[in-house]
């Protein structure tokens, strides 16, 4: 298997060989990963890849999957425009 | 910004099974989700329900979703539905921000419900961003909500009763099912789902998974390989098969996010599928007036998830006030409904997951 090849984030385009180096680098937490390589930061906020980004990190430091814990989530859940939100804004004033 | 009663996130089974239990007891409940149609995966279920009596065995899941709806028809001047509408962020004070059609809003609410459902797990294999590889309720919308066969020759990944149930629906819709590959060593899903596909002449595969995906613009060819106990790929028996589709159906995770932007406490059990919330048995999370039921607090099949919607809408009700006629025989009875339908040497899993969390079953 090449790792270049294998897709974990495609909002962000993060592959398994980026997860791998990051982890050779000593970053072993989803926080780490994210702030460094966008992942799960795209429009999907870690729906598709969160899952696999925690199982990696547990098959290779080889912690049980229990004790990686999952990103920080934050609002919003989906892109909002701008526009729509001043919008918002400006009807309550 | 909106004041509401109870918010139910989400219109699959459980939240519209909550919507009910609310609107018989008196209460003004708003429903959102984020597609057109209500019923969430029922939307796409033309198979026929096992299960209990009660929770319409027998019955196809979209005939399920109409009476479901019905039962909510009559009480239409305390309903709101909000569809097409993606709530984006949960926060402590219950205010709901939300989007329909780029329209941005507020909503506060006295109490919540998540009854968001679960989302597809994917796999990391070679080439795994190729066109032509789909999650398997990706491909029961194209084919069953929108008649749209997804290629000709599929391979499937995962045999839990998804993978199985798709794989019959693709070849009553004329496209080939080359094999389905499957990482354990034996079926998960129900062995009369199986059986059927297997008499039809499909190839299921156990201790195999796929390795790669070849192709330049689409998926061309597969080449899946057999697999050792820790479920890494053994070199040397690779084989080739040629789809022009990968169908992805290993399993679904709780989706659980607005409950962690709100600060809910969850705990990852894989038995469950996930992240899954912490909940009192009255299935409130720990953010108080925040609560949960159906996938959302494990994977499970649909008619749990109806027989946790009715029963957190009851505990809900109360919560608010309300009293319900008979509620505590009601109560009682859709508890040992739920206990009936964990019962199984199938529902093991589930039983083990939530003994994890605390929940009886």
């Amino acid at each position: 298997m090449d790792p270049k090849h294998v897709i974990i984030c495609r909002c962000s385009d993060v592959t398994l060989q980026d997860l791998y180096d990051l982890f050779e680098q000593g970053y072993d937490s989803f926080e780490e990963l994210k702030r460094i390589k966008r992942v799960g930061m795209g429009p999907c906020q870690a729906n598709t890849c969160g899952k696999m980004v925690q199982w990696e990190i547990a098959k290779y430091f080889n912690r049980p999957l229990e004790d990686v814990k999952f990103q920080n989530m934050r609002p919003f859940t989906l892109g909002v425009k701008l526009k729509s939100i001043k919008e918002a804004a400006d009807d309550e004033e | 910004m909106e004041h509401k009663e109870v918010v139910i996130i989400g219109a699959g089974p459980a939240g519209l099974k909550a919507a009910k239990s609310l609107l018989d007891a008196g209460a003004h409940v708003t429903i959102i989700d984020r597609n057109k149609k209500l019923g969430g995966q029922l939307t796409k279920q033309t198979h026929k329900f096992f299960g209990s009596e009660k929770q319409f065995a027998s019955f196809r899941g979209i005939d399920i979703l109409e009476l479901l709806v019905q039962d909510l028809g009559r009480y239409a001047e305390r309903l709101n539905i909000l569809n097409e509408t993606s709530v984006v962020g949960l926060y402590k004070d219950k205010v709901l921000s939300c989007v329909k059609h780029d329209r941005y809003f507020k909503i506060k609410a006295k109490r919540i419900i998540m009854a968001t459902g679960a989302s597809e797990k994917h796999l990391p294999f070679e080439n795994n961003d190729l066109p032509g590889i789909y999650a398997a309720g990706a491909v029961q919308t194209l084919m069953n909500e929108y008649g749209v066969k997804p290629g000709h020759k599929v391979l499937m990944v995962g045999s839990g009763n998804i993978g199985l149930i798709v794989s019959y629906q693709l070849m009553q819709a004329g496209v080939q099912v080359v094999a389905l590959v499957e990482a354990a060593s034996s079926i998960s899903g129900y062995l009369v789902h199986a059986s059927k596909i297997k008499r039809l002449g499909v190839d299921i595969l156990t201790r195999t998974t796929i390795k790669k995906a070849l192709g330049t613009d689409q998926v061309e060819k597969v080449v899946i390989w057999d697999v050792d106990d820790t479920w890494q790929g053994i070199k040397r028996t690779e084989r080739t098969l040629h789809v022009d589709t990968v169908c992805i159906s290993v399993g679904l995770a709780p989706l659980t996010e607005l409950l962690m932007q709100v600060g809910a406490e969850v705990t990852y059990v894989r038995e469950l599928g996930g992240n899954v919330p912490i909940i009192n048995p009255y299935y409130e999370t720990t953010v108080k007036g925040v609560y949960a039921c159906g996938d959302a607090l494990g994977i499970e099949e649909a008619s749990s998830a109806m027989v946790e919607g009715a029963l957190t809408g009851m505990f809900v009700a109360e919560d608010l006030g309300y009293t319900l006629e008979e509620s505590t025989q009601k109560i009682k009875a859709l508890k040992s409904e739920l206990t009936f339908l964990r019962s199984g040497p199938h529902a093991e899993k589930i039983r083990t997951g939530y003994m994890k969390v605390g929940v009886k079953t």
